[in-house]
């Protein structure tokens, strides 16, 4: 039963509020930079609506999914009322005061960094502390669910750590690791220089801090939409778990792999040695693993739902399925987009084959596929599946609901193919606007405004998300009942201490961070020279 | 199969499958990086190898990076190496001219923010970072004018910041680089 459903639902309505503002943003400048829209007189204010697009959507948006949905998973999978509500409230205002203290700079133009930071740009300090912040408060949310597992096991000795709630746990113990490398560079770097304490950084160093974080995030935005996959999907489609065992696996070995790979986005650069490259390139090989596996294991556990319900065949069984179900719509558009996007991701982290489309539109076209497309359609689910939960009032339209997945699904097919596309053309990503009368350029004029039509479905889908939500806020009421999560075919009685624990995961995933990033790190810091002069932004 | 059956069997039956599906996966995760590991080393295709610092403050004064030493140079062993820089928001030389049909070596480095090289049509891609060297073996093969945009945000300019490779007869290649020492294509 869910005691703080105030707390949940103030996270995501905080989170898909800001969420419809960023993508308000996107929509604007997918069209300013296609040949419908019209040369911006000021490229600056391209690159503050990037700024701000990026930055809600990479730190904001799905932390506070992340969060709402990790309280709400404590409360419901551990049957136990939210221990540290308060705290949890602290770490939600936390949130919202550094998200405006960061926005206030953006909007004004003062801090067009884009929110991969990459000094020796310098914007306003007060948007650099303000994502700290926001970093902060979901550190709190971190402790939170530590605590909240802990009591539980005080109160279960040996008892099997439900599966919602023993991957919940482990995405935050990623989170607050991963969040370290941006942490470092923000609080020795930049921030130092921003306030006017240093002149001169080392923007090698600082890059290779910012992919301690800027891959292992990316789990973690992913977590949400793991969990929803196994803990819901199968309970919503009236099947069981394939697997629990293997279920605990996929979660710890992105605990543990996620992490010391973040290299593979500086393949073009030069301060990193070769040796280094190829070690992240072959962990980042190794971080498919898990997803194929929840790939078998989620398909086995749909495949048992549609037998149950009388399918039958090699692949006949398919029909069976509840189609009509928003959930099951979700989970096979969330994994057409997952196939499309995880091939694409193992071109990008190819030791050899990066060189091709290396900061190109590709790249901007992959991320929007895996994030916005696989990961968020299934944060619009697990909206769905809780929201009469929270609010105690039922859906009455479900058809709108499948019309929004279906927008949503559509708009991101049409964004991003053509997106990937004019990357391989050559199309480089964050520019204001594209001379599409050069000759040379010409050919991706067709492609860049399909991306930009795609980007209008997006927005229209989006909308229609929020509309559903407020309607879902004042339709009849309904007793919902307790929020349960899938059962797996064989339930386990109990679990190996290795599967029911976060600790020994937790040092190896510290371990090879340290044997992956410690020794690039040292060299560079040690390198004299290397640091050039701050190059502040909105000073002119 | 079913849910219904719970009994010893099916569990077993159910982990053999598993098992036999994790194999594969691992199967396909290390081949792909044995063949990675073979292009590397077997054709040396990799990204840059080597760590090199340059004072980017000092950049016009002294060094390989002087303005005078920016461009193309026929190199005694008939190799061809080019210099170039890239600052808000153009490249030095904003236009670079190489022969084709001969290894070239780009040696670049930025003189303020981040930037990156792209050349369009080519996986010729590299990002240049104050204060460190950047080096990218190429080669081609047909000749014509090739875009060269800057590829990472580097402020609000960013969007103009544009240059060309011009790739040329091998021959008339060496015969320009007799008369002059740096060679480049701007204002051609």
């Amino acid at each position: 039963m869910l005691a703080n459903r105030k707390l949940v639902l103030a996270h995501f309505w905080l989170a898909f509020a800001v969420f419809g503002v960023a993508l308000t943003l996107g929509a604007w400048q997918m069209f300013i930079r296609s040949p419908l829209g019209t040369w911006l007189s000021n490229p600056e204010l391209y690159y503050r609506s990037l700024t701000a697009h990026g930055t809600v959507m990479g730190y904001v948006f799905p932390t506070l999914v992340a969060m709402g949905f990790g309280y709400a998973i404590s409360e419901s999978a551990l049957e136990q009322r939210l221990v540290g509500v308060r705290w949890a409230w602290a770490g939600f205002w936390l949130i919202v005061g550094g998200s405006i203290m960061a926005m206030i700079p953006v909007a004004l133009g003062r801090a067009s960094v884009l929110y991969t930071f990459y000094p020796p740009l310098i914007g306003s300090p007060f948007y650099y502390v303000g994502v700290v912040l926001v970093v902060v408060g979901s550190w709190i949310w971190v402790a939170l669910m530590s605590i909240n597992l802990r009591v539980w096991k005080g109160a279960n000795p040996g008892k099997p750590v439900p599966l919602a709630m023993f991957a919940n746990v482990a995405g935050s113990y990623l989170w607050a690791w991963t969040a370290v490398g941006a942490a470092l560079e923000l609080l020795l770097q930049i921030i130092p220089v921003a306030v006017g304490l240093k002149a001169t950084i080392d923007a090698g160093l600082a890059r290779v801090f910012f992919s301690w974080t800027l891959h292992a995030i990316v789990y973690f935005w992913l977590v949400p939409t793991y969990i929803a996959y196994y803990a819901i999907v199968p309970r919503a489609i009236g099947g069981r778990v394939y697997s629990d065992t293997m279920a605990r696996i996929a979660f710890i070995l992105f605990l543990v792999v996620a992490m010391p790979i973040g290299m593979h986005h500086t393949f073009g650069d030069p301060q990193v040695g070769a040796g280094f490259k190829f070690v992240h390139s072959a962990f980042t090989a190794l971080v498919a693993l898990p997803t194929l596996l929840t790939v078998f294991t989620i398909c086995a556990s749909v495949e048992i739902a549609a037998r149950l319900r009388g399918g039958h065949g090699l692949f006949g069984w398919m029909r069976a399925l509840p189609w009509d179900n928003p959930m099951m719509l979700a989970l096979a558009f969330s994994f057409v987009m997952l196939g499309f996007g995880g091939a694409g991701g193992l071109i990008n982290m190819s030791y050899q084959l990066d060189s091709s489309i290396h900061n190109t539109q590709w790249i901007t076209g992959h991320f929007h596929l895996i994030f916005g497309g696989a990961i968020v359609i299934m944060y619009f689910a697990i909206a769905y599946d809780l929201w009469p939960h929270l609010t105690g009032r039922e859906f009455v339209d479900l058809r709108l609901i499948r019309t929004q997945l279906w927008l949503w699904f559509i708009g991101m097919i049409i964004t991003t193919f053509p997106w990937h596309w004019v990357g391989i053309l050559g199309m480089p990503r964050r520019m204001a606007y594209f001379d599409f009368a050069d000759p040379a350029i010409a050919p991706q004029a067709l492609s860049v405004t399909f991306s930009a039509i795609g980007g209008f479905t997006l927005l229209t889908s989006g909308i229609l998300f929020l509309v559903i939500l407020a309607r879902g806020m004042r339709s009849p009421a309904v007793e919902a009942g307790a929020y349960r999560f899938s059962l797996a075919v064989h339930q386990p009685a109990t679990v190996p201490l290795a599967l029911n624990t976060h600790a020994l995961w937790v040092a190896l995933m510290i371990g090879l961070t340290i044997t992956n990033y410690g020794y690039p790190i040292l060299t560079l810091a040690l390198t004299e020279g290397t640091s050039v002069p701050a190059v502040y932004v909105g000073a002119q | 199969m079913s849910a219904q059956d719970t009994g010893h069997q099916g569990a077993e039956i159910a982990r053999r499958t598993e098992r036999r599906w994790a194999t594969l996966s691992v199967i396909i995760i290390v081949a792909m990086a044995v063949i990675a590991a073979i292009a590397g080393i077997h054709r040396a295709t990799m990204p840059q190898a080597r760590v090199e610092t340059t004072d980017p403050s000092r950049l016009h004064l002294s060094g390989e990076f002087v303005e005078s030493n920016l461009g193309s140079v026929l190199e005694s062993n008939g190799a061809v190496t080019v210099r170039a820089i890239g600052q808000q928001y153009s490249f030095t030389p904003a236009c670079l001219l190489v022969p084709a049909e001969t290894p070239i070596t780009l040696r670049a480095t930025s003189a303020d923010v981040v930037h990156g090289i792209l050349i369009q049509g080519t996986n010729i891609n590299t990002m240049l970072v104050p204060g460190y060297v950047s080096e990218q073996l190429m080669r081609f093969e047909r000749t014509g004018d090739y875009l060269m945009p800057c590829q990472e945000f580097c402020s609000f300019g960013h969007e103009g910041m544009w240059g060309k490779v011009r790739v040329i007869d091998k021959a008339k290649f060496a015969e320009l680089a007799k008369s002059s020492g740096r060679l480049s294509c701007v204002g051609q």
